[in-house]
């Protein structure tokens, strides 16, 4: 009964990631007839020496640190928010899936428009607020560019953060805060004291999902800048490697070595993952 | 007093946090219902003043857009009721049966879900290559049973598990077998679970970016992300952003309707399965 899953799994998971594993000992293009060559740690050398990759690493790790931080303390504060009762508060919650419905290649290019340099209205707002002087092009200057899209991967991903973390608001009993209370503490004793600790083992879940999440981010930094002005990340710079320049020339197996070491870096994050998680069966 | 104050924080808060989630939506919207002269405006309202309809009749009279989501709605359905019928009996058999090796197993299920998916992209390129599967549908709907299997798996057997036994146990002893006994009972019984899962598997696939833009090369052949991401190379000179938020705005409109018909079962889902995004 397992075994069609475990099929699947094996033949469009593990079989490509040996494969993987394997090419990046050889050079190779993709070009019909190529031949395969060889070369033995070599693709690995030259990674450490390639002044993109390690350039693509930084701006992975700056755009995993500061989105997942911005994304964890919003999120709290918004799953605060929409646990009080207000009128049409299902309506509400429900509008905090929108951003994560949208299909990310898609809110890219609505946030590409309202970034616009002449005619967006973030851009605008921004003038205004005097955060960029009027006519800045916000997607085609280095730093304020990864700014941006860092910008968009909270907008797109603290609501999301904030209905996981108010999952697990909702299982706290009321009757905690009414002895905290009656204690004496005040409002922000009480969410330091009894909220915060109670959700802390939610938010370790979805903080690592999060982190593993935005280690491997291609789409919207594909949409929005295709990498250029230093927001180049690790995938983006993997997949311009394997389907880009290896079409020309003998790239793959530089490529596939790319792939690996994303694949050791992630990893590391899942493992802590699996540990956390204390897989339990039966 | 203080309630008063407590009141308006409250309020304000969650203006904020709706008008955060949907200001984007809306822009698009109205951005995609301007006339040209009002959209490339330096200094645009926020209501439109002229409404036009000409980019939604552009986005399928100039490019094939009808055909990018006939061909999203293929790949997505396919992917959806594939990874359904493998995680019910991959689910079921985990939740119910003994058997030596589970923890590995699931394990190794749960071991694919972190998997970066560019770690596999370019050697599932040389696979399905090989196998002339790059431009077809297989080809893109393969890896994506795949991708969602983990999920479908981990939140189906979480759900069998709450299931009574005893219906179960009745069945057997009547000499039902386990086969029949699955699709006859337990997932007629399974209903909420699966409408969870399959929303989620749907939507995943749907909005999946980088398999499709390196899997389908040719036009016609795109999923929505990819034709919309790329939209501007159909043209030559200016960027048609009216026509790219009309698309967009196409594609968006059924999945909120979705969310907002499935709201409860889309959270236990996400919150059963604490899945990526």
């Amino acid at each position: 009964m397992i075994l069609p899953a475990i099929l699947v799994i094996s033949v469009i998971a593990f079989f490509p990631l040996f494969e993987t594993f394997y090419d990046s000992f050889y050079s190779f293009s993709l070009r019909p007839g190529s031949v395969k060559r060889f070369v033995g740690l070599m693709n690995y050398e030259r990674l450490m020496e390639d002044p993109r990759f390690i350039a693509a690493l930084k701006h992975t790790v700056f755009f995993t640190v500061v989105s997942v931080f911005f994304e964890t303390v919003l999120g709290i504060l918004m799953a605060v928010v929409v646990h009080q009762k207000f009128p049409l508060r299902g309506l509400v919650r429900a509008a905090m899936l929108v951003p994560w419905a949208i299909p990310t290649a898609v809110s890219s290019q609505m946030w590409r428009w309202m970034f616009h340099d002449q005619f967006g209205i973030v851009s605008k707002w921004w003038v205004k607020l005097g955060i960029i002087s009027p006519g800045t092009p916000i997607l085609g200057r280095p730093s304020l560019a990864m700014w941006a899209i860092i910008f968009v991967d909270v907008w797109k991903t603290t609501p999301f953060m904030a209905i996981l973390i108010l999952a697990a608001l909702q299982v706290i009993p009321e009757e905690l805060y009414e002895a905290a209370r009656i204690d004496g503490a005040n409002a922000v004793q009480r969410f330091f004291k009894i909220t915060i600790p109670l959700i802390l083992p939610t938010i370790g879940v979805a903080l690592i999902f999060r982190t593993l999440d935005a280690l491997r981010v291609f789409d919207v930094v594909y949409v929005m800048t295709r990498g250029a002005v230093g927001t180049e990340t690790l995938a983006v710079y993997n997949r311009h490697v394997l389907m880009g320049r290896a079409f020309t020339g003998n790239w793959f197996g530089y490529g596939s070595a790319i792939s690996v070491a994303i694949f050791v870096i992630i990893s590391i994050f899942a493992v802590i993952y699996m540990k956390s998680l204390r897989l339990k069966f039966d | 007093m203080r309630k008063v104050i407590t009141k308006i924080i409250l309020y304000t808060s969650v203006i904020v946090i709706v008008v955060w989630c949907v200001f984007p939506l809306y822009w698009a919207f109205v951005s995609s219902i301007k006339p040209d002269e009002d959209l490339f405006e330096t200094n645009p309202s926020l209501i439109p003043h002229r409404i036009t309809f000409i980019n939604y009749v552009k986005v399928f009279s100039e490019r094939p857009f009808h055909i990018n989501i006939i061909n999203s709605a293929i790949v997505a359905g396919a992917t959806t009721l594939l990874a359904l019928i493998i995680g019910v009996s991959a689910g079921y058999a985990i939740a119910r049966l003994k058997f030596r090796g589970k923890v590995a197993v699931m394990s190794i299920i749960l071991a694919v879900s972190m998997f970066p998916q560019v770690s596999i992209l370019g050697s599932l390129f040389l696979i399905l290559r090989s196998l002339h599967l790059i431009n077809t549908y297989s080809g893109l709907i393969l890896p994506y049973i795949s991708l969602n299997l983990p999920l479908t798996v981990w939140v189906l057997q979480n759900f069998f598990r709450e299931l009574p036994v005893e219906v179960e146990e009745a069945a057997l002893m009547d000499g039902c077998s386990r086969f029949r006994l699955l699709w006859s009972i337990v997932v007629p019984m399974s209903s909420p679970g699966l409408v969870a899962t399959g929303l989620l598997v749907f939507i995943n696939s749907w909005n999946e970016f980088l398999f499709a833009l390196t899997f389908m090369q040719r036009p016609e052949k795109y999923t929505i992300p990819v034709a919309i991401a790329l939209f501007k190379e159909a043209t030559q000179y200016e960027i048609p952003w009216g026509q790219i938020m009309a698309a967009t705005i196409i594609v968006t409109l059924p999945l909120i309707l979705l969310v907002l018909a499935f709201q409860n079962r889309i959270i236990e889902g996400l919150s059963a399965g604490s899945v990526k995004g």
